[in-house]
């Protein structure tokens, strides 16, 4: 696919990963008979919090994919997905400080203490600031090759905010269970390093 | 590190009126309106009219007593209530009970009494709701999760019930078990929980007035998602101690151990008491959400025996309820 047309269809895409957002926005303010149901503070949280991690899995599977299809566009929309990831990661956070618990510091930092769900969650969302921070072309210039390394935290962060979700399950750890499978599978498919094609030809002859 | 935060809009202790001084007010204000109806000026039943009326969609009860249980606070809409609660039988997600219960059948339904006691036997629903006098009790449940509703149930004492079978000195505690049928309950086909559901109490405890089997919500036949035909409520502890759909009362030497005991030990206690000061280990229950106050509503303080203290709080004397929690 041609530079062109992948910058193309990044408007539908980046639309369409708008639209748990927006559906969200509509549920919390009623809109078309929508709703978030008895309990819109939980639910708001929870859909946010799926969603982040939705992204971020999104996220880790596209480097797999390409090598799978050797589709190298698809790399194109990695950054997007990321920050997807960031943005939804964002509202989950500001949902249960601003909205559950009104910014009152001296809870969050109590649940931040000693709830250990929410201190791996939030150390999640502390390892991903900076990834977000630097997902610009200059940034990415600018940091060299220090910018893989640092954008290694993607892998920790995800580990992290699977574990804060399996935690935070009463006794239904299906759903928790099946992120983390997925996540074990995205994170083997990167072990085996295949060997890069140029390399191999080169020492064929 | 507890890190507590009083502000001017927090409630204090002393300004919480007490269930006892509510209720010495409400049986005034009954006394005078009894008083008033005596006079032939209102005879149209101040009890009945009085009775929270839900929307029709199930079979109304006939003659509830009106009762002085009713905490000074706004009563969850019939619609909260009904999709949005715990029932892993029918799926763990809070609105799979409203969604999968289609499948249970309350009727016929019989619920089985032994162990120890003298008359050992059953008891149909049927009987059950035209045997007893069915009272309405309005009354806070306060969720383990933190979220809490005021509900309008509809039921009778435990303690009538239980009298009937004659429970024997050997008899210190009851336990309940739910229904097994995974094809009424589809949400045992998965064992999330090591089914039956079961719940238990000291006898002291299910002997308590404010203890009662709910047969109804909202002056109508309980929902098959709320415990259908016959449930638990014991209001001054957590919301899973109020087993639903029950078949089997036993009365026991032995201390049962519930479901959620069973399931994780350190999380769930036997006692489950309603408590502000006693952690879960992964969440506060200093606060809690009360369900229909919207999105942007301030939690509100939880209250010891979930405001229940002047009443059971003498049951506890002695022991430490932060070990036995």
């Amino acid at each position: 696919m041609s530079p062109g047309t992948t910058r193309w269809l990044k408007v539908p895409v980046f639309l369409l990963c708008l639209v748990p957002a927006g559906i969200l926005l509509l549920e919390a303010f009623g809109v078309a008979g929508l709703s978030l149901g008895a309990n819109p503070v939980e639910a708001l949280i929870h859909s946010l919090g799926t969603w982040s991690l939705n992204f971020l899995l999104i996220t880790l599977a596209v480097t797999p994919l390409r090598r799978l299809t050797g589709q190298a566009w698809l790399l194109r929309f990695r950054r997007m997905f990321g920050l997807f990831a960031f943005f939804y990661l964002l509202l989950h956070f500001l949902a249960y400080a601003g909205v559950d618990q009104r910014f009152a510091l001296g809870y969050i930092l109590e649940d931040i203490a000693e709830r250990p769900f929410i201190t791996l969650g939030f150390a999640a969302f502390l390892m991903l600031i900076p990834l977000a921070a630097t997902s610009t072309r200059g940034m990415i210039r600018r940091l060299g090759p220090r910018w893989k390394q640092l954008h290694r935290l993607v892998y920790p962060a995800a580990i992290l905010g699977v574990w804060h979700y399996y935690w935070l399950v009463k006794a239904d750890v299906l759903q928790p269970l099946i992120y983390a499978a997925l996540l074990i599978l995205l994170l083997a498919l990167r072990l085996r390093k295949p060997t890069p094609k140029r390399v191999r030809n080169r020492s064929l002859t | 590190m507890l890190v507590k935060i009083r502000r001017a809009s927090d409630i204090k202790q002393s300004e919480i009126t007490s269930q006892s001084d509510y209720l010495k007010r409400r049986q005034f204000l009954k006394a005078g309106v009894s008083a008033f109806a005596g006079l032939g000026l209102m005879r149209a039943g101040i009890g009945e009219a009085a009775i929270q009326r839900g929307p029709g969609k199930l079979e109304k009860i006939a003659d509830i007593r009106e009762t002085a249980y009713r905490p000074p606070e706004a009563i969850t809409e019939y619609e909260h209530i009904t999709t949005y609660n715990n029932f892993y039988e029918f799926g763990t997600g809070k609105s799979d009970p409203h969604r999968n219960a289609g499948t249970l059948k309350p009727r016929p339904w019989t619920v089985v009494v032994d162990g120890e006691c003298e008359a050992p036997g059953e008891i149909g629903i049927e009987d059950i709701l035209s045997g007893f006098p069915q009272e309405e009790r309005i009354y806070r449940l306060r969720c383990v999760e933190a979220w809490a509703m005021v509900v309008p149930w509809v039921g009778l004492p435990l303690g009538s019930l239980l009298k009937r079978f004659k429970p024997t000195s050997k008899a210190k505690y009851v336990a309940f078990e739910t229904l097994v049928d995974p094809e009424q309950m589809p949400g045992q086909r998965r064992a999330v929980l090591d089914w039956p559901y079961r719940e238990g109490l000291r006898m002291d405890e299910a002997m308590h007035p404010l203890t009662i089997l709910a047969t109804g919500l909202y002056g109508e036949l309980l929902p098959n998602q709320n415990g259908a035909p016959l449930r638990l409520v014991v209001p001054w502890k957590y919301g899973f101690k109020s087993i639903k759909s029950i078949v089997s009362i036993e009365f026991t030497e032995q201390r049962p151990r519930s479901s959620w005991e069973l399931a994780a030990p350190r999380e769930y206690g036997f006692y489950a008491n309603v408590n502000p000061e006693v952690d879960h280990p992964r969440w506060s229950q200093a606060r809690e959400r009360r369900i229909g106050s919207g999105l942007f509503a301030e939690k509100q303080p939880t209250l010891m025996f979930n405001g229940y203290a002047d009443e059971v709080a003498h049951l506890y004397s002695g022991l430490d309820l932060r070990r036995n929690y």
